[in-house]
Parts: C-alpha cells; sequence; structure tokens
C-alpha cells in the first residue's frame, strides 16, 4: 500500500515511482498533477515563510495606501478598509476580508512555522499531523494576490479624481504575494507527510 | 469490451482526501467511521452526498446572484447627493471613461466567472446524474478549471474595501458598500464551498459502471 496512490480525481491506483530532480507526476487517466520532487522543498519552504512573516509584519505596521485631495490626505493601512466597512455596519464584508487577505495568510506562514521547524530539529511533536492537514485545508481562503488586483482597479479608478500615494506596506504586500506564490510551488506535500508518518 | 481499471475503491482501498495515504476499506455494511492512521482526517472513499450537496450550494448561489447584481455594491455620497453603483454600472462607467482593461477585468471576475462556474457545476452534476460517458478527461478539466479560479471573483469585493478606505472626505465624498456587496460576497464563498464538495471522481465511476455490464 505504502508504494502505491491513488489520483485525487478518478480514483486510478498508481504506483509511485522516483522522479528526477524539479519533475512531477501526472495521473494517466485524468492528467492531475499526483505528486512532484522538489530540491530542498523542506529548506525552500522554510526559508521564504520567514521571508514572508517579516513582509506580513512590515505590510500590517507601515502606510499602505495614501489619498490626497488639494488639502485632504487620507492615509490608510492594511486593517483601514476592514475597520470602515465594520463601522457602516457591513460586518460581514469586513469579516470576510479580514479573514481572507490577513488571518489566512497569517495562519499559513505561522502555521508552516510549528510545522517546518520541528522536523526540521528531527522532533515530532504532538498533533503535528493535524495542524498540517488543517494548514492545507484552508489554503484556497487565503487571496493575498486576489487583493492586489482589487488595489489595482481600485486605484485606477480613483486616480482622476485625486493622488494615491504608495507606501511602504504596498510595496512589502507585493513582494509578499511573490514569496508565498513561490513557497506553494516549493512545497511538496508528501515529502512533509512521510516525515510525519 | 475493455477492463475495468483499477481503482483504489475496485481494489477496497480507500485514499484520505487530505494526505492521500491508502487505507484499507472498512467492508461493506459495518457503519462506523474510520479515520486516516497518518493525518487523523474522516475517511471517504467519494466525498459525501456530494451531489446534493453541491446541487444545494449551486441553487443558493444562483438565487444569491440576482440581488448580487441587482442591488448597488456601492454608495458615492458627495455634496449631499447618493450615488448607487451596480456591478454592472461600475462595469459601464470604465467603459465609457475609456479604461476598457479594468471594464473587462471588472466584468470577467464579476459577472462572467461567477455565472459559467454555475453553470459548469450545473452541467457536472446533471452529466453525473445522467452517467454520461462524455469526453471525461475534459470534464475532470471543467471541473479543475472551475475549482481554480473561483476565489478570483472575489476582487470586487477588495475593490469596495480600498474605495471605502480611501474616500472618506467628509461631506465632500465618501464611499459605502452598498448591500449588494453582502449578497456577492455571498455568492463567491458558496460557488467555492460548491466546487469543494463536487467529487470529480463520480465523473469516472460512470465509465466504470458501464464497463462492467
Amino acid at each position: 500500500m505504502k508504494s502505491l496512490i491513488a489520483c485525487h480525481e478518478c480514483d486510478l491506483l498508481h504506483q509511485i515511482q522516483s522522479l528526477p530532480s524539479g519533475g512531477s507526476a501526472h495521473c494517466v487517466r485524468c492528467g492531475a498533477a499526483l505528486y512532484r520532487h522538489r530540491q530542498n522543498s523542506l529548506d525552500r519552504v522554510l526559508a521564504l515563510t520567514v521571508a514572508g512573516l517579516i513582509l506580513f509584519i512590515i505590510a500590517n505596521i507601515y502606510p499602505f495606501l495614501t489619498f490626497r485631495l488639494e488639502a485632504q490626505i487620507q492615509q490608510t493601512n492594511l486593517l483601514t478598509g476592514v475597520i470602515e466597512l465594520y463601522q457602516q455596519g457591513m460586518w460581514i464584508i469586513a469579516g470576510v476580508v479580514l479573514i481572507t487577505t490577513i488571518v489566512m495568510p497569517l495562519l499559513q506562514l505561522i502555521g508552516m512555522l510549528f510545522i517546518l521547524v520541528p522536523i526540521k530539529l528531527q522532533r515530532r511533536p504532538w498533533k503535528l499531523a493535524i495542524l498540517f492537514r488543517t494548514v492545507r485545508r484552508f489554503r484556497p481562503w487565503g487571496m493575498t494576490e486576489v487583493f492586489m488586483i482589487g488595489i489595482l482597479v481600485a486605484v485606477v479608478k480613483l486616480v482622476k479624481m485625486a493622488s494615491i500615494i504608495p507606501g511602504t506596506a504596498l510595496y512589502s504586500f507585493l513582494v509578499l504575494i511573490f514569496v508565498l506564490a513561490a513557497a506553494a510551488v516549493a512545497l511538496d506535500p508528501h515529502v512533509v507527510w512521510k516525515q510525519l508518518d | 469490451m475493455k477492463p475495468s481499471p483499477l481503482t483504489a475503491r475496485s481494489a477496497s482501498l480507500i485514499s484520505c482526501h487530505s494526505c492521500h495515504q491508502l487505507s484499507k476499506a472498512v467492508p461493506p455494511g459495518k457503519k462506523f467511521a474510520t479515520f486516516c492512521p497518518r493525518c487523523g482526517a474522516r475517511l471517504h472513499s467519494r466525498k459525501p452526498d456530494s451531489i446534493a450537496r453541491t446541487w444545494a450550494l449551486v441553487i443558493a448561489a444562483f438565487i444569491f446572484y440576482i440581488p448580487a447584481n441587482v442591488l448597488p455594491i456601492t454608495n458615492v455620497i458627495s455634496f449631499g447627493k447618493a450615488q448607487a453603483d451596480t456591478i454592472m454600472s461600475g462595469v459601464i462607467y470604465f467603459i465609457q471613461s475609456g479604461s476598457w482593461p479594468i471594464a473587462l477585468v471588472i466584468f470577467v471576475a464579476s459577472v462572467f466567472v461567477p455565472l459559467m462556474k454555475l453553470f459548469l457545476l450545473s452541467f457536472l452534476l446533471i452529466s453525473v446524474q445522467r452517467k454520461s460517458q462524455w469526453r471525461p478527461k475534459d470534464r475532470t478539466r471543467l471541473y479543475r478549471i472551475t475549482e481554480a479560479v473561483g476565489r478570483w471573483s472575489m476582487t470586487d469585493i477588495y475593490v469596495v474595501t480600498i474605495l471605502v478606505a480611501l474616500v472618506k472626505l467628509g461631506s465632500l465624498a465618501t464611499i459605502e458598500a452598498g448591500p449588494g456587496a453582502v449578497f456577492f460576497a455571498g455568492v463567491v464563498i458558496i460557488t467555492m464551498f460548491a466546487a469543494m464538495s463536487f467529487d470529480p471522481r463520480l465523473i469516472w465511476d460512470a465509465q466504470e459502471s458501464n464497463n462492467e455490464c
């Protein structure tokens, strides 16, 4: 049973084979990605996770966007929109935005740190598998890259009526998106599962 | 006639939905929950009640889609005058002001993608219920697209968030989120759950049951 894997999209059984570096295996019947080989997967993901956490902190401290219309200046940070929506009584939207752009990305980063550091230290703390399962499950709900498109559209909409000044947090957030994407690509979940077996 | 391909289910194995570890299936008739020995997730050969759950979510999303498009998603209050904008009026505004790439982004993300997702999922559900033999590989691909593209619809909610955060100039101009935004966020979240609850293995089960008889 250990040498077999079932396609998660069509249930066909496959023999697990060793892959060349950087290679990936696909289901012969439906074409779904089954598993892949990434060099130093865990080290890379750990490095990117630490970088991501630093960028996340910067993105939450510094000003995000500044809106200037003649003498009026409106400085915002990442949370301003959420707070403003909440005060308008739109707590559902405020909650959705808070969860998808701040809570979930942060939980992904902290969760991966809690998983990868013990593995690196050759330790197997209690319930690590449940944590990794939870982190994987909530992954689609972190939407930082979608948020960036939203920012772009909003800025284009406003740029005709006022000047918009990007802040340090915006640049940091932009880099964070690439770091998160790189971490997602570098991670081979089966390597982690094998470690937790 | 082709021999039936060997799937986890036909080999009495269950692949864990979360970590893909194979476990021996509990013999049919015995009714107790089993859990993956590696990651602790509940084991199912197929996602439970996949068709019923996905239909329920698809229908709910269709219903939410109407107020999401009819009700305003933003209210611009300027010098005491309020102007309500729906998703489509936002798209039209961008076309008229000449920034048609942005109009296209909003139209695709907010109007086209949610509707396409709902029609694709309905099509997949009907085809599975009719045990269709039609191009299973392409239907699996359609499912993959549906699952991947859903989160991008959230764009408009984020646009509203940024507008609300930036435009607070008192009586000069203020932007407020409208009730349409709540329904629209509902459409995006419900369709994401719908895509997650659909099991593409059902597409392939129909191929195998046809081979047997």
